[in-house]
């Protein structure tokens, strides 16, 4: 067990709980976009960030992602973290202005208009649907391709996915919508983003525990190959 | 090569190598670096291999391609020992006179002499070049002297004995106590005491340890790593293998980057030669320590240059840094505890082993020691790589050194530390440089990549060219940094497009202190500071920009005119012939007009008027 | 690209048998190397063969700027565009390029002959600007060179 004191609140936690899990569990509330209980941490929308006194001067860190240390002195709410959070949510309105979420945390900190515009996207790439593919749900029949503002998520070369089972996780934990959640069954097409060439199988978690997927399209016969254990043939 | 099983056998090497190399026996040395390369030296190698022969002299004459001497600008180099005769600009068609001459006579070829520019003398000698006179080479020394690609060449010149040194006669912690009593501090850029890194990894729970050279040189403009790597990476290797045993890891890795061939290839020959003769591999010199090293090639990204991007590209995955903690010392390749440090930081190892923490401690300043190598580019005379104390002043550097600005210029300012640095102006070119030093001025140590820019450089251009390299190499990961950086970039596009706005300053310095506080690593944490150093040191610059809408550089494509100078043009229609959007009129004999509507500013008409007819404003 | 094989891809990770996730960039690396671009269905072979997901390998394909996904051309124009080069005039040369071969870095001609892509840094800085075609280096260039340099490779000029 450890000491910190967060927002001048003395608070006792065990070893290992990071600085959102301790304010969440004594009624401290910080924002957070990326952040989802079921997933590790991902430390990337800056949202949650939190001001950490240091011996000389404080440094702002991500309270998702920082672990709790003893003696720590934590500031949720302070002036520079507040300049912090408008701008990030600033920059969100770039292209996130139409969301009602985006426009919600715009409101609680007083951004009016941003001052930098792009063009409008429902994605703003916090990660969820991604990490929530691979990491509960176990397919990653979708990622995170190129980088920086070329940054989006999709499946590979951006055609159907043959590993995704449809069960409809990244639809659930999308926060923005941006995905729609709609009647999953096999006769729906287009059920949502990714355009699954899948036969409906229920996912692991939580279904019959199909866990091999039966594609129905066999890549190696795209190719027009045979498999690797017989004598390929050229081109 | 016999494989060595006990110190006794390094030593007995070495004294083998050494009575055979007659050190009084002439050698044509050649530099081999990548940019002497690209000047032809290997086309100068041939030439001397083939006259060698023609001449019927290989028994008198030894020829040695080594790694880069630094001294770029002058490429290619040959120096001839055993007295060290100094050619610069060396040609193909020089080779036959070289040899007839200097190698079988002895007589010096004054036309490849180097003259110095402050006196007019020629000078015969390497080491009385003021270039490298100036400098103090301990990292740098045996680029000159040594084939890279021969470990026989490093072992007789004393390589691998601080590895015996220390398998044989130091315990780890004493190790770990020497190199912090040395306080030599990581040369990455950020400076973190090294000892104290090794010493968390070691102490860290796990018994799989692993140590990793960051060769990611990322910062355009430097080069020192590659030309460490190239011309003497059994240094590095040795480093490695010292810090190895020291933390408990007996796997290291080398990440470097794609785009230096050379570097890759010579580090790759030294790996399988150590392993050859039992400098690598299991129980090294029969001390019971297993230690080997692998390479992983970056694959382009910059970003990969910040250790948890650089662990997650070795891992397979994108390069997304992490938060830290946890720190890679405590969890890092695999989980496992992993002390990072750059090739010069591994390079300073054997050194200070051989020397000792003392000695070393004597050179530098008070919080920075031993030395820092610099690559000295852009406008500057004496194009290349700079190794001094800390402490050595800019001006010593860049003058004394450097050779000052080519065509007469004015120095306007240096940029340090690539797109996380900073520029220094005029005023502070007296200051000591160390790490704290530089961050006071609002730039940063970096790599050691130092770009001289002159009266003819717009600071707003470069702050723009900077923040468009951020951009490039953003992972896109956290909002700050990818969004960020974006509407710095359109801020500072637009300003230099004559489009700027009065709030426009603001508006960058406010988006500056959020992007450094709030991104998740140093890339976009430093992303802001070239930014926020020219705008603390030219800020008139930008106003003029703004309310003038005027680049007083006169680069700004969007704020300068091209006009024919009706005195100096002599019709002859060359400009209008190339201009790429045919925006130049005039019949031959009659002098030519501009179409400003037409022209884009490429200012390919000037570059090509022989008679100086066109000017800029 | 026609000339995909199995058999080659199949070398290649042959070289990998004890490898998984850490040996994707690897392996990519020498695909790159041998077709000069990443083929689909290399990426596939290698995602089953490493038991690395197709997402993650294709994430990889287009995070990183050594490898791409389009063939490229005959001759690769890389120009260095690092901070040394930069203030030497680096940015003429890029624009000359462009204007002549009608293309944008990481774009190659139509007729498939170039391929013009920017590179930050070659530790070449003393022949600044530098322009690298097809691995040969083209020292202190300018943009009155450019067009000398293109028809060396090949390219005829264009009518005015």
């Amino acid at each position: 067990m450890m000491n910190l004191t967060i927002d001048n609140q003395e608070i006792e936690v065990e070893e290992g709980t990071t600085i959102l899990e301790a304010a969440r569990d004594n009624g401290i509330f910080i924002p957070t976009l990326c952040y989802h209980e079921a997933l590790e941490p991902y430390a990337a929308c800056r949202l949650c960030v939190v001001e950490l006194e240091g011996k000389r001067d404080s440094r702002l860190v991500a309270s998702c992602a920082y672990p709790c240390e003893e003696g720590a002195v934590v500031y949720t709410n302070s002036e520079i973290v507040r300049c912090s959070r408008r701008v990030t949510v600033e920059l969100l309105m770039a292209s996130g202005e139409h969301l009602p979420l985006v426009r919600a945390l715009a409101t609680e900190l007083g951004v009016a208009e941003p001052r930098f515009r792009l063009p409008p996207d429902d994605c703003i790439l916090c990660g969820l649907c991604v990490r929530a593919c691979r990491d509960i749900v176990g397919v990653a029949a979708i990622s995170l391709m190129n980088r920086g503002m070329e940054k989006k998520v999709g499946p590979p070369f951006e055609i159907a996915s043959n590993a995704c089972i449809e069960c409809g996780t990244c639809v659930l934990i999308c926060p923005t919508g941006a995905l729609k959640l709609q009647d999953i069954t096999k006769e729906q097409e287009d059920v949502h983003r990714w355009d699954s060439l899948f036969d409906h199988h229920s996912c692991h978690i939580c279904g019959d525990h199909n866990l091999e997927p039966q594609f129905s399209v066999d890549y190696r016969s795209l190719l027009g190959e045979q498999p690797l254990d017989e004598e390929p043939s050229e081109g | 090569m016999e494989k060595m099983r006990t110190p006794a056998e390094l030593e007995e090497l070495r004294r083998l190598l050494s009575k055979e190399q007659d050190a009084s026996q002439l050698c044509v040395t050649l530099c081999g670096g990548t940019g002497c390369r690209a000047y032809g030296s290997e086309g100068v190698l041939e030439a001397l291999q083939g006259e060698i022969k023609a001449q019927a002299i290989e028994n008198r004459v030894n020829l040695r391609m080594t790694g880069c001497h630094g001294f770029c600008e002058r490429g290619p180099l040959v120096v001839i020992q055993p007295k060290e005769i100094f050619y610069h600009g060396v040609k193909v068609e020089d080779v036959p006179q070289i040899i007839s001459e200097t190698v079988v006579k002895g007589e010096i070829i004054d036309s490849l002499l180097y003259v110095d520019p402050s006196t007019g003398q020629k000078i015969a000698c390497e080491s009385e070049v003021p270039f490298y006179k100036k400098q103090r080479r301990l990292l740098l020394d045996m680029n000159g002297q040594i084939d890279p690609t021969s470990v026989t060449d490093y072992i007789t010149l004393g390589g691998y004995g601080s590895l015996s040194k220390v398998l044989s006669q130091m315990t780890p912690e004493k190790v770990i106590a020497e190199v912090t009593r040395a306080k030599l501090r990581g040369r990455g850029g950020a400076g973190f005491p090294a000892g104290l890194k090794w010493r968390f990894t070691r102490e860290a729970s796990g018994d799989t340890k692993y140590v990793v050279c960051n060769a990611d040189e990322g910062d355009p403009g430097a080069y020192m790593d590659r030309s460490i790597m190239e011309g003497n990476p059994h240094r590095v290797v040795e480093g490695m293998i010292i810090g190895g045993y020291a933390i408990g890891a007996h796997r290291g890795f080398v990440y470097i980057r794609n785009e230096y061939p050379l570097a890759v290839k010579h580090l790759g020959t030294a790996i399988a030669q150590a392993r050859e003769c039992g400098l690598l591999g299991k129980d090294i010199l029969g001390s019971g320590f297993d230690f080997d090293v692998e390479i992983r090639l970056g694959a382009g990204a910059f970003v990969c240059g910040e250790e948890t991007a650089l662990m997650a590209s070795i891992e397979g995955r994108t390069g997304e840094p992490r938060p830290r903690p946890p720190y890679p010392a405590q969890e890092g390749l695999w989980s496992q505890p992993t002390n990072i440090n750059n090739v010069k930081s591994w390079a300073n190892v054997p050194l200070i082993i051989e020397k000792g923490a003392d000695w070393y401690a004597q050179i530098g300043t008070e919080g920075s020691k031993g030395t820092k190598i610099f690559s000295v580019v852009g406008k500057i005379n004496n194009t290349g790589l700079v190794e001094v104390p800390m402490g050595a002043t800019l001006r010593h550097i860049i003058f004394d050194i450097g050779g000052g600005i080519p065509n007469g210029k004015e120095f306007k300012a240096v940029q340090i530390g690539g797109p996380s640095g900073g520029c220094i102006p005029k005023e502070h070119l007296d200051t000591p440089i160390d790490y704290e030093s530089l961050t006071e001025l609002g730039a940063m140590m970096g790599s050691g990549g130092m770009v001289i820019c002159d009266e003819d450089t717009c600071m707003v251009d470069l702050a723009r060219y900077f923040m468009t390299f951020v951009q490039e190499e953003s992972c896109g990961k956290c909002v700050p940094c990818r969004v960020g950086t974006k509407a710095m970039l359109e801020t500072l596009a637009r300003i230099t497009k004559g489009e700027g706005r009065e709030t426009d300053i603001d508006y960058l310095l406010e988006l500056a202190e959020a992007i450094k506080g709030s991104s998740l690593c140093g890339l976009g944490q430093t992303a802001p500071n070239p930014v926020l150093s020219t705008l603390r040191y030219f800020r008139d610059e930008y106003e003029t920009h703004i309310y003038e809408k005027r680049c007083p550089a006169k680069v700004c494509p969007d704020l300068i005119t091209y006009e024919v100078i009706a005195d100096l043009c002599t019709g002859c229609m060359v400009c209008a012939r190339n201009c790429p959007t045919e925006a130049i009129s005039g019949e031959k004999g009659t002098v030519h007009t501009i179409d400003q509507d037409l022209c884009v500013r490429c200012g390919l008409c000037k570059e090509l008027c022989k008679f100086d007819a066109i000017s800029v404003r | 690209m026609a000339d995909f094989s199995v058999k080659v891809v199949d070398d290649i990770l042959n070289g990998y048998r004890d490898g998984a996730e850490g040996s994707l960039i690897p392996v990519l690396g020498e695909i790159q190397d041998r077709y000069h671009y990443l083929p689909r269905d290399a990426l596939i072979l290698v995602s089953e063969w490493l038991g690395v997901p197709l997402s993650q390998v294709y994430s990889i394909a287009t995070f990183y700027n050594a490898f791409s996904l389009k063939p490229q051309g005959r001759h690769l124009i890389h120009v260095c565009t690092g901070t040394a080069c930069h203030v030497r005039g680096a940015a003429q040369v890029l624009d000359r390029l462009q204007r002549r071969l009608e293309i944008r870095p990481g774009e190659t001609t139509p007729d498939g002959e170039f391929t013009l892509e920017t590179v930050n840094c070659l530790g070449a800085c003393a022949l600044g600007p530098i322009t690298v075609i097809d691995g040969e280096y083209f020292g202190q260039m300018a943009a009155s060179r450019v067009d000398k340099l293109l028809k060396e490779f090949g390219m005829e000029r264009a009518k005015a």
